[in-house]
């Protein structure tokens, strides 16, 4: 059987339908996975969901991949899965690295992606369009060493301990705190002067 | 009465043009248009606090007691298992994977194993898959306890602790047994396991099969039809079918709702196929729904057990491992004594496994929900990516949406009944 045949039903009426932004399709370990292009990423993923005989109506996962060769595009990963027809199907967006890494979000599709969107624009630093509330959820809030999955950020981190020890040290007091905190404390009247003049003043710091 | 509802700022992460921090709202000042001059209050819950389960900080927005707005924060305890993964070994990632969801090591490290075995094309042996499924069951019914117990006691109730206490710990004595280790049991590897059961175990498992459901009749006597229990529960947190799928739910979380998708029935791995089981599915997909799903899963796991054991003594005597021990170790005196065995022993130490180029995703039921392993390579013996689909992270996200218009205690009960291990969300 050639790897073709073993695609799930489906990919062909994709493929119809979608013509030249489906970019590859391929079989690896018995999944289908089919690469789209950016611009439809999102199009195509809505249909999936809605077409009649296709009802790929679970989110199963969202995540991205840098590959080791830098020149490679890096890769948003789909894991839709349809419930009733009990098949996957993985769809892949190549982002290349030399443009801006953005992608529509998902979030009006799926309420699930809301956190997997998170998660992929922190360790990723792939931007969501669209997505009501896209900030780092694993790292801190005021994190500015960079996005910790891509191959281009060291396994222990752009500083060294030293470093990171001195820069907590030299921060402002309220760069150790995140923007809830610091707006409870604000609601309750209990930012002490100086931090308000300098929040006022931009200048709230960052810990790396 | 009139109630006011405040600017959501979420999206607008910063300060306001005069400087003040705008993510949340700010208190309305005394004598505000509400009749009553109800405040809406924030309060904090967390990251230290027993009644989160682990590091994990909520802040409630309040109006009188009831919530209007939830917002987690996870990210305490990240520790970048993933990252590392890309740095090891496939059989290397094993001990990581047993402190993820660390209330059920033994399912993760079963996971690991089958997601690399898809990876790289390794048939497993049929004893090999029989410890296995012990392995999960056995998971299952100590997580769940953990969450029966601890569930118990955010509601008021303190003795099911002590009684799922006691059970978890008969497991957790079986376990060490076996794995030598209680939490780090780094369980399988690649084409095979560990170790097999020692001698003499099969019994203390049986036993422990035999008089284990008396516990659950026991807790199913206490809280099943006990008011107190009903009134905390019912109705309370309530997720519909179609909401549950949207949010991507799985596992009894997803089952409560009336979604009747278990891994194990629907993609079986592992032969679950061939077991005889059932899969208890929920209806209204409240917090008591899922208390009646969780506990009837352990009826069943315990269902399982016994068919595994009874395997078991059939294949007794029978090989663990694969028999290509270019992927498994030779037998310790065997790489002592024969040069080929040696060489096998040595390169898989230094050099790891190559998995061919290409990827696999993988997902088990494990007790939160399902977990799956995404591996990526590039024909080297170190993953290009290792991504996990943390069930309790992806089940976590639809608190916000659970608390809205409920109770603060409400919070507490419906933060229980996600059943959520830190470990897993921050990774």
């Amino acid at each position: 059987m050639t790897a073709e045949s073993m695609l799930v039903p489906g990919v062909e009426a994709l493929r119809a339908a979608f013509g030249g932004a489906v970019l590859r399709q391929t079989v690896s370990c018995g999944d289908s996975i089919v690469t789209v292009d950016r611009d439809r990423a999102h199009e195509v993923l809505a249909w999936l969901k809605e077409t009649p005989g296709q009802e790929f109506d679970y989110l199963t996962d969202i995540t991205a991949v840098d590959y080791r060769d830098p020149e490679r595009a890096l890769e948003v990963v789909y894991q839709l899965r349809s419930l009733g027809r009990r098949v996957d199907l993985r769809i892949k967006v190549p982002l290349d690295k030399s443009q801006p890494l953005e992608v529509d979000s998902v979030w009006d599709l799926w309420k699930g992606a809301d956190w997997l969107e998170r998660e992929v624009y922190d360790l990723f630093g792939v931007v969501f369009k669209g997505h009501p509330d896209l900030r780092r959820i694993l790292m801190w809030e005021t994190y500015a060493e960079g996005h910790p999955l891509r191959k281009d950020f060291p396994l222990r981190g752009n500083f060294s301990r030293a470093e990171q020890t001195r820069q907590a040290l030299a921060a402002n007091p309220e760069a150790h705190y995140s923007m809830e905190e610091l707006s409870i404390a604000d609601a309750f009247d209990e930012l002490p002067d100086d931090m308000k003049r300098r929040l006022a003043q931009g200048e709230r710091g960052e810990i790396r | 009465m009139t109630t006011r509802t405040l600017e959501m700022a979420l999206a607008t992460p910063g300060l306001d043009p005069s400087g003040r921090p705008a993510r949340l709202p700010l208190r309305p000042k005394k004598g505000s248009d509400d009749e009553f001059g109800a405040e809406h209050m924030l309060v904090n819950i967390g990251p230290q606090h027993p009644a989160t389960h682990g590091v994990l900080r909520l802040v409630l927005e309040l109006e009188g007691e009831t919530v209007k707005r939830c917002i987690p924060h996870v990210g305490y305890l990240h520790s970048g298992f993933e990252k590392l993964g890309e740095y090891r070994h496939y059989n290397q990632i094993i001990p990581l994977t047993d402190r993820t969801d660390y209330l059920s090591p033994m399912a993760n490290n079963v996971c690991l194993a089958l997601a690399a075995e898809k990876l790289m094309g390794i048939e497993i042996t049929e004893r090999c898959q029989v410890l296995r499924v012990i392995a999960c069951e056995m998971s299952r019914i100590i997580s769940h306890l953990v969450w029966l117990g601890t569930t118990g006691i955010d509601l008021g109730a303190f003795t099911p602790f002590l009684w799922s206490f006691y059970q978890r710990e008969r497991i957790y004595n079986l376990q060490e047994a076996w794995t030598g280790a209680r939490l780090t049991t780094s369980l399988t590897r690649i084409g095979g396991m560990m170790a097999d059961v020692p001698e003499g175990w099969e019994a203390g498992l049986r036993e422990f099969c035999r008089t284990f459901p008396d516990t659950l009749n026991e807790v199913d006597t206490m809280f099943t039809r006990n008011s107190i229990w009903c009134g905390r529960t019912q109705g309370v947190g309530a997720m519909t079918a179609a909401e549950a799928i949207n949010y991507s739910l799985s596992g009894p979380m997803l089952r409560a709702s009336g979604v009747a998708y278990d891994v194990r029935k629907d993609r079986p791995y592992l032969g679950y196929e061939s077991y005889d089981f059932d899969v208890p599915v929920g209806e209204y997909g409240d917090i008591y729904d899922r208390y009646r799903v969780r506990l009837e899963e352990m009826y069943q796991s315990n269902r399982i057990l016994e068919q595994a054991l009874d395997r078991l003594a059939r294949l007794a005597g029978a090989p663990v491992n694969t028999a290509d021990h270019r992927v498994i170790l030779p037998p310790k005196h065997r790489a002592m004594s024969d040069m080929e065995a040696m060489i096998h022993h040595f390169k898989q130490v230094m050099e790891g496994v190559a998995a061919p180029p290409g990827e696999a995703y993988l997902g088990i039921e494990n007790p939160k929900g399902e977990l799956g392993y995404y591996f990526v390579s590039d024909g080297t013996a170190k993953p290009v990516r290792w991504r996990i689909r943390p069930p309790s992270f992806i089940n976590l996200a639809c608190l916000p949406k659970l608390c809205e218009g409920a109770l603060l205690s409400d919070v507490i009960a419906i933060n229980a009944s996600v059943d959520i291990v830190m470990g897993e969300i921050d990774r």
